[in-house]
């Protein structure tokens, strides 16, 4: 059987990427190792509840009809109905430092009363970092290596204020220890303080429901338990140039059950660690620095009988530090409870209310440290974790202590699992490959390590460089 | 296809990839982006529906030529001559 193009993973860039190979009339596959898609942003049933693995929040929310913004081109693009995502709107969210607030919502005007009460010295450098960034948003992924920290740090005075940026969009992207780059930086930006937070109503599910169905509809065909155990490559592996595999061709892949599939095209999702381990080991000379990525976290889901609201919190998400410095790196210990980001899907304005509470904490966690327990102590240990987690939303958001009626946790070995990306990490690795060239031809990556996260980060880069690829055959054809 | 009809196959498309624009207006002279919001990624669409409904190819190079109504009908005229005209926005 050959196939024009084959995608592995059914996640969020997986299903972005299908949808466009198949409106291009692709005779396309997507291949998931799992009984179920979605990858990173996936669903399950635990004690009889459905829940998100991870959404706490779509960001880059756009209203209908703003169709020059990522949201619009991308419903745009795979030809989606706003409607049918059913979108909710945040009420309000905010970075919570010690004694000091800053909060925001999808109106920038809030964010902007916010700094001007709590840094009156910094409006006029805001407003030129609000005037600024538009301009180094880079959609084709390019990046300068510049420092997000050094390049705010020039131009706040306060320092507290560069933390307090920095925090939520280092959780909601950050690949590498300590810092951003400027121009993923610029794009978290514009998703979190200039467009905000929706929720869809019912969650991800729905979401990935419409995308499966556009897919199947566009005659993509999606196959699940297919693991991918090998890319097949036939010609040379000659040295590939920096970080780049040995050249070649690919010529399809071999599935976990030994079935072979050919393909003139491959689009991997896994990440580039997870690729390249399943690429022929003589192409990989030149790879570079096969380094996993460094970030993994805790998260704990508390379910109560009762609403945020009754207990006294009507925001949407809280990210917090405890200490004027944010210390964003891979904790000595098994997670880090000094900062985190505390959320909600209750507080969403959605058509369908939940009718119970669920609050999610989440902690920065190190893969070393939860694989080096037994397994009694690991369940012991992610029991430990969760107080920890819980203590934190009490001081910076609302307590739910003693009002649980159901608790999960998952560690980074459950992200590695789940989604097969080694360590757990979930931006994975801090070198991204923006262009989504591997060195050897007709392998492309997408996804996570392409350089786009979140929700729609990962569609817009399996749209993006779908896309690229298509205008560069459309150029070569003639 | 007839000139008139290769208008309606480019407004049909167009529909198709954006719903919410109203194409009743749209002038034939006048280039398409400064009429709707069409960015190179519309023009990547819109080549890709020729193709499969039509089988036509379109290289890179000559996107341009579909610039405006205009050009549309000049240059897909001889390469639509014989194929029949097919509507699927849901407009
Ligand atoms: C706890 C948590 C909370 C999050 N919260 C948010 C949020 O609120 N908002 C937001 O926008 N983003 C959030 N994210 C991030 C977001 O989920 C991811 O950035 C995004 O889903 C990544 O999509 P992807 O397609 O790049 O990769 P993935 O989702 O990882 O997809 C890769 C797929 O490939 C499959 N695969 C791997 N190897 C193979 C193989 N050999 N053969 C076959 N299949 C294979 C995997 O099973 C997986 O399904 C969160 C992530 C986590 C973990």
């Amino acid at each position: 059987m050959r196939y024009d193009a084959l995608i592995i993973g059914a996640g969020l860039s997986g299903l972005g990427a299908g949808i466009r190979l198949a409106q291009f009339g692709k005779r396309v596959a997507i291949l998931e190792k799992h009984t179920l898609w979605g990858g990173l942003n996936s669903f399950y049933k635990l004690g009889g509840r459905r829940f998100d693995s991870g959404l706490h929040a779509l960001t880059n929310y756009a209203p209908r009809g703003e169709r020059t913004k990522p949201l619009g081109r991308i419903l745009r693009q795979l030809r989606i109905d706003h409607d049918e995502l059913a979108l909710g709107e945040q009420s309000w969210s905010a970075v919570r430092f010690p004694g000091i607030e800053l909060r925001f919502s999808n109106d920038l005007a809030l964010l902007r009363s916010e700094i001007a009460r709590a840094f009156p010295g910094e409006v006029a450098a805001f407003e030129r970092l609000l005037a600024d960034l538009p301009g180094y948003e880079r959609l084709d992924g390019t990046n300068s290596g510049r420092s997000a920290r050094a390049e705010l740090s020039g131009r706040f005075r306060d320092p507290l204020l560069v933390e307090m940026l920095l925090c939520p969009l280092c959780y909601y992207g950050g690949a590498r220890e300590h810092d951003l780059d400027w121009e993923p930086f610029a794009i978290l930006f514009r998703a979190v303080f200039l467009e905000g937070f929706a929720r869809p109503s019912g969650g991800i599910r729905p979401v990935l429901d419409v995308l499966v169905k556009r897919f199947k509809a566009e005659g993509g065909e999606l196959r699940l338990r297919a693991g991918v155990a090998r890319i097949v490559v036939e010609g040379g592996a000659e040295r590939g140039a920096d970080r780049e595999l040995g050249r070649g061709r690919v010529r399809g892949v071999v599935l976990e059950s030994g079935e072979e599939l050919e393909a003139e095209h491959v689009y991997s999702s896994a990440g580039w660690v997870e690729t390249l381990a399943l690429c022929p080991r003589e192409h990989l000379r030149g790879a570079g620095p096969i380094e996993p990525g460094p970030l993994s976290f805790f998260e704990s889901l508390t379910v109560t009988a009762e609403e945020p609201r009754a207990l006294g919190f009507d925001g949407t998400a809280i990210f917090f530090n405890d200490s004027p410095r944010f210390d964003y790196r891979s904790p000595d210990g098994l997670v880090d409870p000094r900062s985190g980001v505390i959320c909600t899907p209750n507080n969403y304005a959605t058509s369908e209310p939940l009718t119970e509470g669920l609050l999610r904490v989440t902690l920065l966690a190190s893969h070393a440290h939860w694989r080096a327990l037994d397994p009694e102590r690991y369940v012991a240990e992610k029991a430990r974790a969760a107080e920890l987690a819980l203590a934190a939303a009490a001081r910076f958001a609302f307590d739910v202590r003693g009002k649980a009626i159901f608790q999960d946790t998952f560690t980074p070995l459950t992200i590695e699992r789940f989604t097969g990306h080694v360590g757990g990490a979930v931006y994975g690795s801090a070198h991204k490959r923006p262009d989504g060239k591997t060195g050897i031809d007709g392998l492309s990556l997408i996804g996570t390590d392409q350089g786009f996260v979140g929700i729609v980060g990962a569609l817009l880069s399996g749209i993006t460089v779908v896309n690229r690829r298509e205008l560069e055959a459309a150029g070569s054809a003639s | 296809m007839t000139n008139d009809e290769i208008v309606l196959a480019i407004k049909d498309i167009i529909a198709t990839i954006a719903p919410d624009e109203d194409l009743a207006h749209l002038k034939m002279d006048v280039r398409l982006r400064e009429q709707i919001e069409l960015d190179s990624m519309d023009f990547l669409d819109i080549v890709m529906e020729l193709r499969k409904r039509y089988g036509v190819q379109v290289p890179e190079q000559d996107y341009m030529e579909l610039a405006t109504l205009d050009g549309c009908v000049k240059y897909l005229g001889p390469k639509l001559a014989d194929k029949q005209l097919k509507l699927a926005s849901r407009a």
